[in-house]
């Protein structure tokens, strides 16, 4: 084995869009944490007779659970079917590399 | 508690019969998987896998389901209903579920399992560490918690049989674990998602029904919310009713154990391994998503307007049963609290298929007999003999529960958790991610979350998770990074085309 190198060894191509749409889920999680917690604990920690309300929610809560939600599910469908590639999952043959 | 009632009880039957028919249509495939012959794993991979034939929908409702359990449908709209609308912000952080599993695993888990044909996660962990200790390790910790926890949620249900059609617990018990344990053995992992699928469908219409009703009677949801005020300000506040108890660090942490760390559990990391094509995964993302943010936000909602519609219940845990009751005629509430039996249901069934992989496919055809890999016949034979066995020692957990496994279910998310998710997110992301780190992942893991949970509860002022689950990451990168790199061979199946 000592003469394996580097160029012996060919990384399946897959790997490189699967990396990019792991990391796009990462990013997507994080910016949902942070839309949640801006909003919540920015309107919310306020006394609560000084809050506003939207549809008889408090506007913390509005905001960062029922929009939240409602965008969060937008962007998962715009992050599925936009950026998200169609591939084969089966070990690949000698042809296609 | 004397009479049965019959409104509850029969909606229950016909349910309990649809379940069974899928166990029956299932069992076709099971029956022709251990007829092949030769073929490595034909049977296993049916059994524990689904032939890896799972469509999108399918694939999103039997993971929303197994991970939502007897906590989503009892425990967590208990807790709103003490705690108010923070405690429904709490729980919104299970919003990533749907999609962060799914995305993060992704394709590559789905290709990796498919080059070195694993039907279980073990599977993938041997495959990628080579090590029989390591194997063991997760193996056990499988099987222990797993039963541990099973036998919580079978307890749940059977409660909550008890107290909605009125038979004694012991029969409903039996009634249950029948049921479960018949279409388990003989659908396997098709009947399991197929059954979850459609127990996902009568969560998610219960769950609207329900709301819509509470709202209703609680006279709109600006009325509802003004009651809540009333009652106490602090219920529609994110810091609750009391001082100290949900603060920001704490409430933020719950997205690292429920939304972001569930990668870790095994059940659902199967589900990450089983889907047929990508278009399942798309469409398993986007209906993933859409029905957890229903059922979560759904659930808690109603615990917490609960208190404005039935105030003084003595255990927030009755607020759904109560409301359900209260509002509905019996045949339709009978329907509605099918649902968190569902929920229960669609937890156990998978956690039952874990463990007997562990059993069959990870120590027995592994250790015990190698050879009977690729016979099908056999393999059908120890799978159905320890479905049965595994059932019957959680039957028994249940009805009367000994205290090493009230211990081992308190530490079971956790201690499963800790195990599993940095070997299988390094193992799979990082060429560098060795043996060594992977023991020394688990072992900072499960024992600094023991010992925290013990002396410092909250850690930096977050959930007891976090800090040992930061501290085993860390101790995964110094040990592998010291010592030896994992051999060519492993790196060039593992990511070589």
């Amino acid at each position: 084995m000592e003469e394996f190198k580097k160029e012996d060894f060919v990384e399946d191509p897959r790997y490189k869009q699967c990396n990019k749409e792991a990391l796009m889920g990462i990013g997507l999680g994080i910016l949902n944490l942070i839309w949640w917690y801006a909003w919540g604990y920015g309107l919310g920690s306020t006394s609560p007779e000084k809050y506003t309300y939207v549809f008889g929610l408090p506007m913390w809560f509005f905001m960062s659970c029922i929009v939240g939600a409602i965008l969060f599910s937008g962007l998962t469908i715009v992050m599925v079917t936009k950026f998200f590639k169609d591939m084969h999952l089966d070990k690949m043959d000698e042809d296609e590399i | 508690m004397n009479h049965v009632n019959f409104n509850v009880l029969i909606p229950l039957i016909l349910y309990f019969i649809g379940v069974f028919v899928i166990g029956f249509y299932s069992m076709k495939f099971v029956s022709k998987a251990s007829q092949s012959e030769g073929e490595e794993n034909g049977f296993l991979s049916e059994y524990l896998a689904g032939g890896r034939d799972l469509g999108g929908f399918v694939l999103a409702m039997t993971l929303v389901t197994t991970y939502l359990s007897a906590g989503s449908f009892i425990g967590g709209p208990g807790a709103a209903y003490t705690f108010g609308m923070a405690w429904v912000f709490l729980a919104m952080s299970q919003m990533p579920t749907g999609y962060f599993t799914l995305a993060v695993l992704g394709k590559k888990f789905a290709i990796v399992a498919r080059k070195i044909n694993a039907v279980t996660i073990t599977d993938f962990i041997r495959a990628r560490y080579k090590s029989d200790a390591l194997v063991m390790i997760c193996s056990l910790s499988i099987v222990a918690f797993f039963i541990a926890a099973m036998g919580a949620q079978w307890i749940g249900a059977a409660r909550l049989i008890e107290g909605s059609v009125g038979i004694s617990y012991q029969s409903a018990l039996i009634f249950f674990a029948i049921t479960v344990l018949m279409y388990t053995t003989i659908g396997g992992f098709r009947a399991v998602a197929l059954t979850d699928t459609l127990q996902g469908i009568i969560m998610t219409i219960g769950t609207i029904a329900l709301f819509v009703a509470t709202i209703h009677a609680g006279g709109g949801i600006s009325s509802v919310v003004q009651k809540m005020y009333q009652i106490n300000p602090g219920l529609i506040t994110p810091y609750s009713i009391k001082e100290g108890f949900a603060t920001k660090a704490w409430v933020t942490s719950f997205w690292i154990l429920v939304g972001f760390a569930v990668v870790g559990l095994p059940s659902v990391g199967m589900r990450a391994m089983s889907y047929k094509d990508t278009k399942s995964l798309k469409k398993g993302i986007i209906y993933g998503t859409i029905v957890s943010i229903i059922l979560i936000l759904g659930m808690h909602l109603i615990g917490a307007f609960g208190i404005a519609v039935v105030p003084g219940i003595d255990s927030g845990d009755l607020v759904v049963p109560t409301i359900t009751t209260k509002l509905f005629p019996a045949w339709i509430a009978g329907i509605i609290l099918a649902g968190p039996l569902a929920a229960v249901m669609s937890t156990v069934d998978s956690q039952l298929l874990i463990v007997v992989g562990a059993i069959v496919n990870d120590v027995y055809s592994n250790y015990i007999n190698p050879k009977a890999k690729k016979d099908s016949k056999r393999m059908a034979k120890m799978s159905f003999v320890s479905t049965i066995v595994v059932g019957i020692l959680v039957f028994v957990t249940a009805f009367n529960p000994p205290p090493i496994m009230v211990w081992l279910n308190l530490y079971a998310n956790a201690g499963l958790i800790s195990t599993f998710l940095w070997p299988i997110i390094l193992g799979l992301y990082w060429k560098g991610a060795n043996t060594k780190g992977a023991f020394a992942s688990i072992i900072t893991g499960v024992g600094s979350y023991i010992l925290f949970s013990k002396i410092w509860e909250r850690p930096l002022g977050m959930h007891t998770i976090v800090l040992p689950l930061a501290l085993s990451l860390i101790a995964f990168i110094i040990v592998s990074l010291c010592t030896e790199k994992p051999s060519k061979e492993v790196i060039k199946l593992f990511w070589g085309v």
